[in-house]
């Protein structure tokens, strides 16, 4: 069986309110070495099949379609032997 | 004015909606589950606000592929008015009838507030009661507000004039202090080229009468009722 582990982040470039308050609070707390900070999501797919092709193709859709939205995020797909 | 008021789960301004049309305006409203796939008779489409599907994912992210979206769609490409409020804009431009996305405000917080809107068209079917440049108050109810587009989009919108309303103050100036959420070039809402589809974060419906804050809300439901009649 596989799985897709799909991390969605916003395009670079793009303000990450949440992102830019957490540097804010880590350096409060003395994390002085933060640099950049952004705020992602993490989504993970079972497949019922063990197709790696299909089941990367199958993720990519799933992204372009609904998963992550253009405008505004970036996604990365890795497909793993669950 | 016969207006579909979509219901989808989650939504909970549909009933203000409603009652802007049905009571205030001695209009028709009709309520339609998002399940439907037909449109009734109607002159004027109306996505309300709320949190549909509970904002997951995306806010109306998943409320886009429900079935009445295809009947919302085409009744848009025949010209057809649609009024978008709140997740009602965000589902809108989750389905690409209008350009952009919804970035969480900048504050991180849920702004619960009245504001004041510059209109920058009058021509429009949703603004034709409106005076250009003088700003109205209107509530806003928001998380996820702050409109972002990339520099090309928010070019072509600004030349195409599909800018319909900026945050102001209260003299009509579009000022930094007076964008309560972050938005692009202070964006409260956007139409698209056609002019028949309206996107707007604030909440007309919330202002139809003086006892409840303000009235001026009336004034987008009276410019439909004008264009329609």
């Amino acid at each position: 069986m596989l799985t897709a582990e799909i991390r969605i982040t916003l395009k670079d470039g793009v303000l990450d309110p949440q992102g830019t308050t957490l540097r804010r609070s880590l350096e409060t707390l003395g994390f002085a070495g933060a640099g950049e900070v952004r705020v992602g999501k993490f989504i993970q797919v079972s497949f019922g099949h063990g197709d790696q092709a299909r089941a990367r193709a199958e993720a990519e859709a799933m992204c372009s379609k609904v998963l992550a939205n253009p405008v505004i995020e970036q996604y990365r797909i890795e497909i793993r032997e669950a | 004015m016969k207006a579909a008021v979509v219901t989808f789960p989650g939504s909970n301004c549909d009933y203000d909606c409603f009652q802007a049309v049905a009571e205030h305006m001695g209009g028709e409203a009709r309520y339609v589950w998002h399940r439907e796939q037909r449109l009734p008779d109607c002159d004027l489409v109306i996505l309300p606000g709320g949190f549909s599907y509970g904002d997951y994912l995306r806010t109306g992210a998943i409320a886009r592929f429900s079935p009445v979206m295809g009947a919302v769609a085409e009744f848009a490409g025949r010209g057809g008015p649609v009024l978008g409020i709140c997740n009602g804009f965000q589902i809108l431009l989750e389905s690409g009838l209008l350009p952009g996305a919804m970035l969480v405000n900048r504050g991180l917080q849920f702004i619960c507030d009245t504001v004041h809107l510059r209109p920058e068209r009058t021509d429009l079917p949703f603004t034709n009661r409106l005076a250009g440049g003088r700003p109205f108050r209107v509530p806003i109810a928001h998380k996820e507000g702050n409109y972002y587009a990339d520099a090309a989009t928010l070019a072509e919108l600004e030349r195409n004039r599909q800018v319909v309303f900026r945050y102001c103050n209260a003299n009509g100036e579009p000022d930094e202090v007076s964008n309560p959420n972050g938005s692009l070039h202070n964006i409260a809402g956007i139409t698209n080229k056609a002019g028949n589809v309206l996107g707007m974060m604030p909440h007309p419906e919330r202002a139809m009468d003086r006892l409840l804050g303000s009235a001026d809300g009336r004034l987008i439901f009276e410019s439909i009722a004008h264009f329609l009649r």
